[in-house]
């Protein structure tokens, strides 16, 4: 079977009917994911054995009519910082080399109960730290549409295994954008949901108030399904909603009339954005309004500041969240330390790499002793700014639209010298971390042969409208459906 | 002006418990410099009287009952352990005047 | 020990209290003691990769009531921070705690200074000192050296365990101050069922700052700072210490550093920690893991009217129901659970005066026995053999006659620690009281016969003779003859003389 996977609908109808089987498809993924994932390096560390009792354990249910699941059966890769009991995670990073997870994150725990496969983990940017993915300890991914060029970052691996047909979904998290950037320069869709919908349990912290799980892929359909069953209440995670699991599968009418879409001034002003970037969102604009969406211009006077809050807030929550990393309890220790300070500074010198260092440094910084008010805090009242922004573009449309990414995937090694212009590559991402927002990035069509990402963000709450839109915006036009060249 | 001198960032990096050796020392601070940089573009927001945003969903922390459960044991808990002794986790000599706490 | 001649000497506590909960603060690991090294942990306390914390509800519960307990403000929003630095009990590298917005602030508690001699005389009265802060925390682990030389263990069954410091202001003028404060403190929270504050299992650990200045001077010293300290007494000989240290110093000309001590219990010696030289940087700010903890006023209203009787209420109500002298009330009621004990022979029958003299001479003797003995600094009356109801009934003989003071005196120890019928045991021993007036008056009579010269003494109108003859008398008794009958019968009889 070299075809591509269809629909998970489709996929589910398949099963349904017998024309194939869990085990086909579970084995299909692995033959792709040795072949083609092993050219990209979009894994960390593939589950054959597991993947395939899984997909058995699926197909007996099926048989014995106890299929209760959309997912059942169906094969999926997770980001390597979400872990999962008896299994290695280690977030690409040599600390945790060898790290073996004692428990399930709670969206593992819903994807084992919902019968779902995980058939391994995905490569990503070391803690999430980056938007190319080449700041892993195991290498960068390659992206499916052009080998020369990053999948973006962090959930590289995951968006590349979407787009290299290797799995029909993934899990990423997205603390900046993480989820989305990836899936805009891949060519497929990727979700970050409002903050609290998908627990963190088990998700392993760069920034806490920012980071959530989302889901990746091929279609605003798919991810729905994946979204509905890993969201909802978690006891376990005190930042999780009070609310109920996502019921929006079955909310994705096409129905977008009536609808009113903002656009942001600031964000198709940037500078820096590449024009044909910004025509193609402009176009996908104009298709949403042939098929009966009002458009709006909006202002978000403080986008500006977003990057600059978000490298303060992130580093500073992160500086804190990976000093647990110290060689005591487990990972990776330095070896022949003579003392404690040397065991400290030898095993996190050694075991991260220079990225997470440098985040960890510029958080420390702006933690400490008088630059605490002059950053972090400032950074935060920027953040409160950013929100009342939001709070007055939505009070005049239902959701905004923006491109993800200023411009389509870019070389490999092209910003590995200088960090900030890899920070900047996130301006239209970090601002819905910030607020809390869902968004979603689904293509829009190429510019230059690569994928051009469109970001739909939502009010907080409404995930169900903005994958709404964006399952619209794809009954209206096919560039999901556009796939990367043959890579076998 | 500078707003991170070599010092400053050796001084942080201690704080953080990594080392940077005199090779890494000058990027290490050249890039530090160049984002605190961008960051001062912060400056020209007027946030008086704004409040700190640090969650964007204004809720308030749930509680749990005061019932033990989901212990590990023993052995979990020093599976993952570069090195044990017995069933606690083993680490170089620790001196009270090393404490900061 | 009386204040210092040239120097006024300031003390403030923190003392962190470990909450009885079941759980940890934000683990659902249990809280015991003496266990395996890691024993209870979950990977909340290993701080393993992507574990959250979740707050203890009953944690809050009792923190607000400490704060209740002690006249704060009770904040309807604190919130939780970070506080960063790197230690091997210490996980996650911070330690979850509250920095900027405490649960509680600005309370108070009165001591009772009676018999404080900071003047050379009795200030008498009491003394109110204010409180600066509660606020939970977690605690950390341990670090064990008992393995190799050049290796420590690190157990983290105790990482996680629910704490609130409690933070005075620098109020204390006294290493005997400091104590009062300290067992009042105590005595509350163990009264409000906020902690078992066990001192030998490390849930009351008291850290004090003392600091010098010349009487009259408005500007504080600089401070040093004694850690961990678990015993009373051992904080006040450890303030006493320090104070000798710091006067010293001073006196010849030297300057004080801040810095952070411990305090060797076993050879009374002070040794240094660490020198402070620059303020620790531990980089505090809100948990991004943890939201607002949002307290209703009508639970905080709940939870005070809840409160069970305070110790200065109890006392009170000692003196005016009971009708006890001031300072028998206080001691009873600041010594663990003797004023419980006391509340239960009353209702069993005894006499609350003689009840509260009896326990408050009688019983805290033996306890302060049993304390230098094992080494256990509480007054604990749990680990009585003798039952309230027993007690009462061993007052009822002596209030009968049928015991002597001094006979009841000789029994207590054994009923204390091994129980028993009072009576019984009276009896076993041959120590009940000659009432039978017969035999006091054959007594009287052998010793009048023997004694002409007392005889005489009497007549000449020396009081102190009867005191003599009595004495004789009660020799005779083995003690077991009551002093007054005995008094009387000689007193008719030398009259008839």
């Amino acid at each position: 079977m070299t075809e591509s996977f269809g629909s998970v609908g489709d996929l589910r109808s398949a099963l349904d009917a017998g024309q194939t089987s869990s085990r086909g498809l579970i084995e299909h993924a692995l033959e792709r994911a040795g072949a083609v994932g092993e050219r990209l390096s979009v894994f960390v560390d593939l589950q054959n054995d597991q993947a395939l009792a899984a997909a058995d354990a699926a197909d007996a249910r099926r048989a014995a009519g106890e299929t209760h699941s959309p997912l059942d059966g169906i094969p999926l890769v997770i980001k390597d910082n979400i872990v999962q009991q008896g299994e290695r995670a280690s977030c690409a990073s040599r600390i945790l080399e060898g790290y073996v997870s004692p428990f399930d994150s709670t969206v593992v725990a819903k994807l084992r109960a919902a019968g779902a496969v995980v058939i391994g983990r995905a490569n990503m940017d070391e803690f999430a730290m980056g938007s190319s993915t080449e700041n892993s300890a195991y290498g960068p991914t390659l992206n499916p549409w052009d080998l020369e060029r990053s999948p973006g970052g962090s959930s590289g691996g995951s968006a590349a295994a979407v787009a290299a047909d290797i799995v029909p979904l993934a899990l990423g998290s997205d603390t900046g954008g993480s989820i989305r950037q990836p899936a805009a320069f891949c060519g497929v869709v990727g979700m970050k949901p409002t903050y609290g919908r998908v627990s963190r349990y088990g998700l392993v912290a760069f920034a806490s108030s920012l980071d959530q799980i989302g889901p990746i892929g091929r279609s605003a359909a798919d991810c729905a399904v994946l979204l509905d069953a890993i969201s909802g209440h978690d006891p376990q995670d005190s930042t999780s909603l009070p609310e109920p699991a996502l019921t929006t599968a079955s909310t994705l009418t096409g129905d977008i009339s009536g609808l009113t879409i903002g656009l942001p001034r600031e964000y198709f002003e940037a500078e820096g954005a590449d024009p044909a970037v910004l025509e193609t969102v402009r176009t996908a604009a104009s298709a949403l309004e042939a098929g009966g969406a009002k458009l709006v211009e909006v202002d978000l006077p403080h986008a500006r500041y977003a990057v600059a809050a978000y490298y303060l807030i992130a580093t500073a929550e992160a500086s804190s969240n990976l000093a647990r990393f110290d060689g005591v309890r487990y990972g990776r220790r330095a070896e022949g330390v003579a003392n404690l300070k040397e065991l400290y500074e030898r095993t996190r010198s050694e075991g991260f790499g220079d990225e997470v260092k440098r985040r960890i440094l510029l958080g420390t910084y702006v933690l400490s002793a008088g630059y605490y008010e002059a950053y972090y805090r400032k950074a935060q009242k920027i953040r409160t700014l950013l929100r009342r922004d939001f709070d007055a573009a939505f009070a005049g449309c239902d959701v905004l639209l923006t491109p993800t990414t200023p411009e389509t995937a870019f070389r490999l090694g092209e910003k590995t010298e200088d960090p900030l212009t890899m920070y900047l590559s996130d301006i239209y991402t970090v601002s819905a971390n910030l607020a809390g927002l869902p968004g979603v990035s689904l293509p829009c069509g190429l510019a230059e042969g690569l994928p051009v990402g469109l970001q739909v963000l939502g009010r907080p709450m409404e995930d169900a409208t903005v994958l709404r839109v964006a399952d619209a915006y794809q009954r209206l036009a096919d560039h999901h459906l556009a796939r990367p060249g043959d890579l076998a | 002006m500078s707003r991170i001198a070599p010092e400053d960032a050796k001084r942080v990096a201690e704080l953080a418990r990594l080392r940077l050796d005199d090779a890494e020392l000058p990027a290490m601070t050249a890039h530090l410099e160049r984002i605190l940089e961008y960051v001062d573009l912060l400056m020209e927001v007027d946030t008086r009287g704004v409040e700190p945003t640090a969650h964007a969903i204004p809720l308030a922390t749930p509680t749990r009952k005061d019932e033990p459960t989901g212990e590990l044991t023993p052995e979990q808990a020093i599976a993952n352990a570069p090195a044990a002794e017995g069933t606690a986790f083993s680490v170089p000599k620790v001196f009270d005047d090393e404490a900061a706490g | 020990m009386s204040a210092h001649p040239d120097y006024e000497v300031v003390i403030g506590l923190e003392v962190h209290v470990q909450l009885r909960t079941r759980s940890k603060l934000f683990s659902t690991a249990g809280v015991s003691y003496g266990d395996e090294p890691n024993q209870h942990t979950t990977p909340v306390c290993l701080a393993l990769p992507g574990a959250l914390p979740v707050l203890n509800a009953h944690a809050v519960e009792l923190a607000i009531r400490a704060g209740a307990a002690t006249n704060c403000t009770i904040h309807p929003t604190s919130i939780f921070a970070r506080k960063n630095y790197f230690y091997p009990d210490l996980p996650k590298g911070y330690q979850i705690s509250q920095f900027e917005h405490p649960l509680c602030t600005d309370g108070w508690l009165e001591i009772e200074t009676d018999g404080l001699k900071s003047d050379g005389s009795k200030t008498g009265g009491t003394k109110r000192i204010q409180l600066t802060r509660i606020h939970m925390e977690e605690d950390a682990g341990k670090s064990l050296h008992d393995g190799r030389a050049d290796q420590s263990r690190i157990d983290l069954n105790r990482a996680g365990v629910p704490l609130v410091e409690i933070v005075s202001e620098p109020d204390l003028r006294s290493a005997e101050e400091a104590g009062f404060y300290l067992r009042k403190l105590h005595a509350i929270l163990r009264t409000v069922g906020v902690s078992d504050a066990d001192m030998e299992k490390g849930q009351f650990r008291c850290d004090a700052n003392v600091s010098l200045r010349k009487h009259g001077a408005t500007e504080l010293g600089t401070r040093r700072e004694i850690k961990n300290v678990n015993s009373f007494r051992f904080v006040e000989a450890a303030i006493e210490a320090e104070i000798v240290y710091q006067a010293d110093l001073l006196d010849s000309g030297g300057e004080v550093r801040q810095a952070t001590v411990g305090y060797d219990a076993e050879n009374d010696r002070l040794f240094l920690m660490r020198l402070k030289e620059n303020a620790d940087d531990y980089r505090y700010f809100p948990d991004p893991d943890l939201i607002p903890l949002v307290i209703s006023q009508e639970r905080i209203d709940a939870i005070r009217a809840a409160l069970p009787e305070l110790p200065d209420v109890r006392r009170h109500r000692f003196e005016e129901a009971h009708g006890l002298a001031a300072a028998d009330a206080a001691k009873l009621v600041g010594a663990g659970s003797l004023a419980d004990f006391f509340e239960a022979a009353v209702a069993a029958g005894a006499e609350p005066k003689a009840a509260a003299k009896w326990l408050t001479r009688d019983v805290v003797a033996w306890l302060n026995e049993q304390e230098r003995e094992s080494g256990d600094s509480a007054l604990e009356t749990q680990g009585f053999a003798l039952a309230p109801a027993g007690f009462a009934s061993l007052l009822g003989l002596v209030d009968a006659g049928r015991l002597t003071a001094k006979s009841a005196r000789d029994l207590l120890p054994d009923l204390l620690a091994q129980g028993g019928d009072p009576e019984s045991l009276m009896q076993e021993r041959g120590l009940e009281a000659v009432s039978d007036s017969g035999a006091l008056e054959a007594m009287a009579d052998d010793v009048l016969a023997a004694q002409p010269k007392a005889i005489e003494s009497f007549r000449e109108g020396d009081q102190k003779a009867v005191n003599f003859l009595m004495g004789q008398v009660m020799k005779q008794s083995q003690g077991k003859a009551d002093p007054a009958q005995v008094r009387k019968i000689l007193i008719a009889k030398l009259e008839a003389l």
